[in-house]
């Protein structure tokens, strides 16, 4: 019998999107100064979905101020068991709007509904349950006896994980007494002014959460303002450079999380059938929207036609489309331009020579979309092995000793994350500890927690988000 | 190839230990996630309604208890002629599974309209000597049963005795004569993941027809990534050799949500060509009926109640 799924759509109904957004300062939303504003596109339908504010000079400068009279007046004046009460509190408020806030970030971000309810939501939530825990323990996290908050925090968060990416900065931020400007990225505003909704239903003090949305020019405007004391960026590379050129010279605190171009490393020993769903869930979650994503498959030559075959089998299984579909495996591209730079790439893979393979799957007329795609064939000479991607694209290589895999995966100028599969225990720790890489998985990939800490060697980025680690990443110890 | 595989890997236990153990290993951890994973798959509307109609038909309505009687058992093959009395619309179970002695009473109430399953090989324990599973499951298929349900000899296979099991699976296959041979594993004894991967391979290698997770006497019964396991099995049999092996979950499988969570996994896994009564089967009893209860909300547009299925 052939078994083909019905749609199972989750409703749109839990979601009431205003059709226009002002900026969230100083506890309200407020028009901006200047008026400009910008619309948000459902990338899966291009149907606008509202019209957001575009925060400018003036804009930033008020928030900026809001924040910072936020922390000289309550903010720091909260003892920590205080500001903790509020970490929970929106904690429990984004569980119970949960379903509205997945459906909401599906249809700003395209993601399938199936990752943003059972990942991007339970995640932030433990991001914030977490912190909360930490807001009263700080001068037990080994950072000095009385470890201090910088003051205001600007954080810039990118489009793959509108929300959760807001929890990593905004959780730890407020745990250890500082308070914030946020950014969301241009294409995806909508979740973190549904969460400025909730620091009002929360009762948050006003200032101690600013939300200004904007594009480049607003990011680079909250960068350079003076009055920021701490600079925490999530996003490119490229960017991340600029930022830190920004502020070199200047008393701001910096941490960033950028890149990555990450070995997915495969033993012949691994257990097969579940690494293949690990390379699925490294590459092709998010739509490979995922810095940490696992875009270089480094297999041990003796099993490579076994994973080949087998991974060409299991995406064929894959289902592309409505992203609020409940059984949707792969959503749509975040925007035109980013399928745009995904078709670059793919293009120079088959100019060099490497060997394409996309899943059959059938595209739909609107909106952006690409299908999985696996390149065979390549060296680490090739762009698709060096070069972030960003999307659903797969570089398969072949080492043939466990030298070989780690001197492999290593060469490259990012180093975000890696993973390794074996059955070998004794293997997977050899190969850890010579990888240089922030995170690594054995025998899983794309797992997140909040007592791990994340982050980047060398161009990846530095500073940790999560875990005690990442409590420095917002605290100066005594001695600085 | 099935047979030059079997020859090459079975000559010896040495050599059949070495086969089984150099599978790749089977993680924990990914299994289970993906077994969930797949769960969330949400099949609605026309899908569903083919999915309840197809998990009916591949039913093996099971009584499996000290206290069957003749009556029970003829109450049981009626209920798998016509699960539901007020709709004719209903498929027929695939088999009724009984203990050997009842199957030439099942057969007699089915005819050759369903299949007559029985558990034989000392069932469940297993433990009997060889000539005494053998008579066992000549016995049931003499009293009419066309499929006969064994169970392996977990003592052995958890001994590494993998030779013995083997043998025992091949003299049982060769008692059935023309009778599908269904292995059971009672994977709740054999525990790990790998053990599961290892007995599947064990017992397609010795001419299984259909191999099946558990008596349903022995607590877990099957499991979503149990069954996740034997799935995988049977369809890299199936690249090796072109042989299709069937599989049966069995125990514990009680909504027909959860039988259709099995049929997604059945569908990701093998593909279509497995969705069909031949290549899979579930073990239950108190399935069908909520099965039923769900085709009749399908059609009415509201629940019933047990009050409008039969108890049998």
């Amino acid at each position: 019998m052939t078994f083909e799924y019905a749609p199972a759509p989750e409703s749109r109904a839990v979601v009431d999107i205003a059709s226009h957004f002002g900026l969230f300062i100083g506890g309200e939303f407020v028009e901006p100064i200047d008026g400009a504003s910008f619309k948000t596109v459902n990338p899966a339908t291009e149907e606008a979905l509202a019209e957001v504010s575009e925060a400018g000079a003036t804009d930033v400068d008020r928030a900026v101020r809001a924040a910072r009279t936020a922390y000289r007046t309550t903010w720091s004046r909260l003892p920590g068991s205080e500001r903790a009460k509020y970490l929970f509190r929106i904690a429990r408020i984004i569980q119970e709007r949960s379903r509205e806030l997945a459906v909401l970030e599906t249809l700003d971000n395209g993601k399938p509904i199936r990752e943003s309810r059972d990942i991007d939501l339970p995640l932030t939530a433990a991001h914030f349950f977490y912190h909360a825990g930490w807001a009263d323990k700080l001068e037990y996290a080994g950072l000095g006896a009385q470890p201090r908050p910088y003051g205001v925090a600007g954080q810039i968060v990118p489009w793959n994980f509108p929300l959760l990416m807001l929890a990593w900065k905004i959780a730890p931020a407020l745990a250890t007494g500082n308070t914030v400007v946020l950014k969301p990225a241009e294409t995806t505003p909508l979740t973190a002014l549904a969460f400025a909704d909730i620091c009002q239903q929360a009762d948050l003090p006003p200032g101690v959460v600013n939300i200004i949305t904007g594009g480049p020019t607003t990011g680079r405007l909250l960068v350079e303002h003076p009055d920021v004391d701490k600079i925490a960026f999530t996003g490119s590379t490229e960017v991340g450079k600029q930022i830190q050129r920004a502020v070199a010279g200047t008393r701001k605190g910096l941490t960033l999380e950028l890149g990555g171009k990450a070995a997915n490393i495969v033993f012949d020993d691994a257990p097969i059938d579940e690494a293949i769903e690990g390379i699925v869930n490294g590459i092709f979650f998010n739509q490979g929207h995922v810095c940490c994503a696992g875009s270089r498959l480094l297999v041990q030559e003796s099993v490579v036609d076994e994973v080949l075959d087998g991974l060409k089998r299991r995406l064929a299984t894959m289902r592309l489309g409505d992203p609020l579909d409940k059984n949707t495996d792969i959503g749509a591209i975040n925007s035109a331009e980013q399928r745009a730079r995904i078709d670059d790439l793919v293009r120079s893979g088959d100019a060099e020579g490497a060997e394409r393979w996309s899943a059959p799957c059938e595209i739909p007329e609107r909106g952006w979309w690409y299908p999985p795609t696996i390149f065979t064939g390549v060296t680490q000479a090739h762009r698709v092995a060096r070069e972030e991607i960003f999307g659903p694209v797969l570089s398969v290589l072949t080492f043939r000793t466990p030298d070989e895999a780690v001197e492999k995966a290593n060469n490259t100028p990012y180093g975000l994350s890696a993973g390794v599969w074996t059955e070998k225990g004794s293997r997977s720790l050899w190969v850890a500890s010579r990888l240089r890489a922030g995170v690594i998985w054995a025998n899983t990939f794309n797992r997140f927690d909040p007592a791990a800490p994340f982050g980047g060697f060398k161009e990846s980025g530095f500073g940790r988000e999560g875990g005690r680690q990442g409590l420095a990443s917002y605290l100066r110890t005594e001695s600085e | 190839m099935t047979l030059t595989l079997t020859a090459d890997v079975t000559s010896s236990n040495a050599d059949l230990r070495r086969f089984l153990h150099g599978l790749p290993g089977v993680d924990q951890v990914g299994a289970d996630a993906r077994a969930a994973m797949l769960a969330t798959r949400s099949i609605k509307a026309e899908s569903k309604r083919r999915a309840l109609d197809l998990a009916i038909a591949m039913v093996d309505l099971t009584t499996l208890e000290g206290m069957d009687t003749p009556g029970k058992v003829r109450a049981l093959c009626a209920k798998g002629l016509r699960p539901d009395p007020t709709d004719a619309s209903v498929p027929h179970v695939a088999a009724i599974c009984v203990y050997g002695d009842m199957a030439a009473i099942a057969r007699e109430a089915v005819g050759g309209t369903l299949h007559v399953a029985a558990v034989a090989t000392a069932f469940p324990s297993g433990r009997a000597s060889l000539g005494v599973k053998l008579q066992d499951t000549r016995d049931a298929v003499a009293n009419g049963a066309d499929e006969i349900d064994m169970v392996i000899d977990r003592g052995a296979f958890l001994a590494g005795r993998y030779l013995e099991v083997f043998e025992e699976i091949v003299a049982v296959k060769e008692a059935c004569g023309p009778a599908h041979l269904k292995v059971i594993f009672e994977t709740g004894e054999l525990r790990t993941y790998d053990n599961v991967r290892r007995a599947s391979w064990l017992a397609m290698l010795a001419g299984a027809d259909f191999i099946k997770t558990s008596t349903g006497k022995v607590a877990p019964a099957a499991t979503p990534p149990v069954t996740l396991i034997l799935l995988e099995a049977v369809r890299d049999w199936y690249r090796q050799t072109g042989t299709r092996v069937g599989v049966k979950p069995a125990g514990g499988i009680r909504t027909a949500k959860d039988a259709i969570r099995y049929l997604v996994m059945v569908n990701e896994t093998c593909g279509e060509a497995w969705l069909t009564p031949d290549l899979f089967r579930f073990g239950a009893s108190s399935l069908l009926n909520d099965l039923l209860l769900q085709r009749q909300r399908m059609a009415s547009g509201h629940y019933s109640g047990p009050d409008y299925v039969t108890i049998d």
